[in-house]
Formats: structure tokens, sequence, C-alpha cells
């Protein structure tokens, strides 16, 4: 059986992933999504290799509410991208300042 | 063995795809990377023994989030080329941050130790003679239902959000409109009349 700690470095390894697709395409919002998901993969694969190890199944019931916002998440921030894109003919988001908050 | 060949192809090709997700040039190479990576995933959780959620995986990530990345991604007409200038300038500085993370993150894994832990209080030990899906079921229909009930509301609210979002009321159409049909009566639509011979019709 593979030890655990190698689960979690393949985890710590995809979140850092993860983050650095953040920082690197800080005006395409689509990757920004998508390295949003595998932020959020990586925390699903932590959960799920504890929750095995420790012989808790309580691991997985919460990897699965993790993946439903994960879909949510998803879904809500498309919608908002499209209606973003329908106003300014862009999805550039580096200097979104059209609330002036 | 095959295991541990198992377990280092499928993290191989994960972060692999990872990387390529984040660097890709054409965004619709990312996604498709991106569904590389979720089967990947998901042949990670199956090693694990967690089926369920290596299905689930799947069947959401991979048949309704990934489609639905790709279904924006293509749909809207952007110049990615102008959206893609920051990146050599961002390099230097999210690699020093990644990689003062990652060390971190592994230190902390590498110095992560247990204790004594108390397995005789474990919430729900993992039963060995049902299989995962039942056992999940049985947990998700009993004790967390309410949640289970909770995370169907959010599903709920995220459909109608991004309904509510995407819908616009177009002006210059001609729908249907089913009261204006449903109104109607024969006797308002025809009419008889006595015409005599040799005139014409007047309407």
């Amino acid at each position: 059986m593979i030890g655990l700690m190698h689960y979690l470095v393949v985890g710590a390894i995809l979140f850092v992933l993860g983050v650095l697709g953040i920082f690197l395409n800080r005006k395409n919002v689509i990757i920004i999504l998508m390295s949003v998901e595998l932020i959020l993969l990586a925390v699903n694969i932590n959960l799920v290799a504890f929750s095995v190890y420790l012989g808790d199944l309580v691991g997985q019931i919460f990897a699965m509410f993790v993946l439903t916002v994960a879909a949510g998440e998803a879904a809500i921030g498309l919608a908002i991208l499209v209606i973003y894109f329908r106003g300014r003919g862009t999805i550039a988001v580096d200097d979104i300042n059209r609330m002036k908050g | 063995m095959i295991q541990a060949f198992a377990f280092y192809l499928f993290a191989t090709m994960l972060i692999a795809s990872a990387v390529l997700v984040i660097s890709a040039r054409n965004p619709v190479h990312s996604v498709l990377w991106l569904i590389l990576g979720f089967f990947n995933a998901a042949g990670l959780m199956l090693l694990l023994g967690a089926e369920f959620i290596a299905m689930l995986l799947v069947i959401v990530y991979v048949g309704a989030v990934a489609v639905l990345f790709l279904f924006v991604v293509m749909m809207l007409d952007i110049d990615f080329a102008e959206l893609r200038a920051g990146f050599v300038r961002y390099l230097p500085f999210g690699l020093l941050l990644a990689m003062v993370l990652a060390v971190e993150m592994i230190f902390a894994v590498g110095a992560w130790k247990a204790g004594s832990l108390e397995m005789a209080q474990r919430l729900v030990p993992i039963p060995s003679d049902v299989p995962n899906i039942e056992a999940i079921g049985d947990l998700l229909y009993t004790r967390y239902l309410y949640v289970f009930e909770g995370a169907g509301l959010v599903l709920l609210v995220a459909l109608i959000g991004a309904i509510v979002l995407t819908h616009r009321a177009r002006g210059g159409i001609r729908p249907q409109n089913i009261s204006e049909q449903v109104k109607r009566r024969p006797q308002d639509a025809t009419r008889n009349i006595d015409q005599p011979v040799g005139q014409g019709v007047e309407l």
C-alpha cells in the first residue's frame, strides 16, 4: 500500500500549481477558475487520503460536499464571466473597476 | 508493485496535466488537460479505495464542470493572446511564491506526526464488509441527511443564480402569447356573411 505521505505530497503540489496558475494568468479569468478547481481537487485528495488512512468515512462525505460547492462555484463563476463579456467585450479582469469600490 | 506503479503513473500524469492547464497557450487545450487531470485524480481515488468519490469526480467534474468550461471557452470570442500578456512578467515572482509554498507544505507534511490517535473515537469507522458506495449512502441518508439536503439547496441556488444572471429579455421578437391563444373563441375568429351574387367581397 502506498503511504499517506505520497498522497499528501501530490495534494500539496497540486495546490501549489493552482495558486501558481492564479498568479500567472491574472488576466484570464477562465484559467483562474480552472486553477480554483485544481485547488479544490487537491483539497479533495487530502480529505480522501486522510479518510482512508484513518479509517473514518466522514472525510469522503465531506469531499462530496466540497465537490458540490466546486460545481456550484464553477456554474456561477462562468455565468458572471458571460455577462461580463457581454458588457465589456473582453474578459481581462486585472482592471475591473466598474463598481469603483 | 502494480499498485505503486499505478500510483506513480496517476500522480505524474495528474501533476503534468495541472502544469499544462496553467501554462497552455490555448484555453481549449487547458480545459482538455483539466479533463485528463480529473481522470487521473479519479484513478488516485480508486487506488485509495474511495470508489464513490472517484465516480463522482468523473461524473461531476468531467461530465459537468469541464464541459461547462469548454462551452464558455468556445462560445466567447476572446483574444487570448492579449490575455497572456502578463505571463512572463509574473513568472519569476509566481515561481518564487509557489516554491516557498510547496517547500513549506512538504516540510509540514514531513514534520507531521499523528501522535496518539484514539482510533476507537472515530466517528464512522470504514466498514470492511459493505462496499464503499453502500457505506456512504447509508451514512448520507441518515446522519448527514440535513447536510445532504443543504448541498442540494446549494446546487439549486447555483442553478437559479446562473439562469437569472445570464437571462436577458430580448426586444424585437414575437414570442408565443399563450393567454391570447387560449382566450380566442371561434365566433370571434370566423364570420358568416350573406354574400349577394354579382358583387365583390368586402371584408
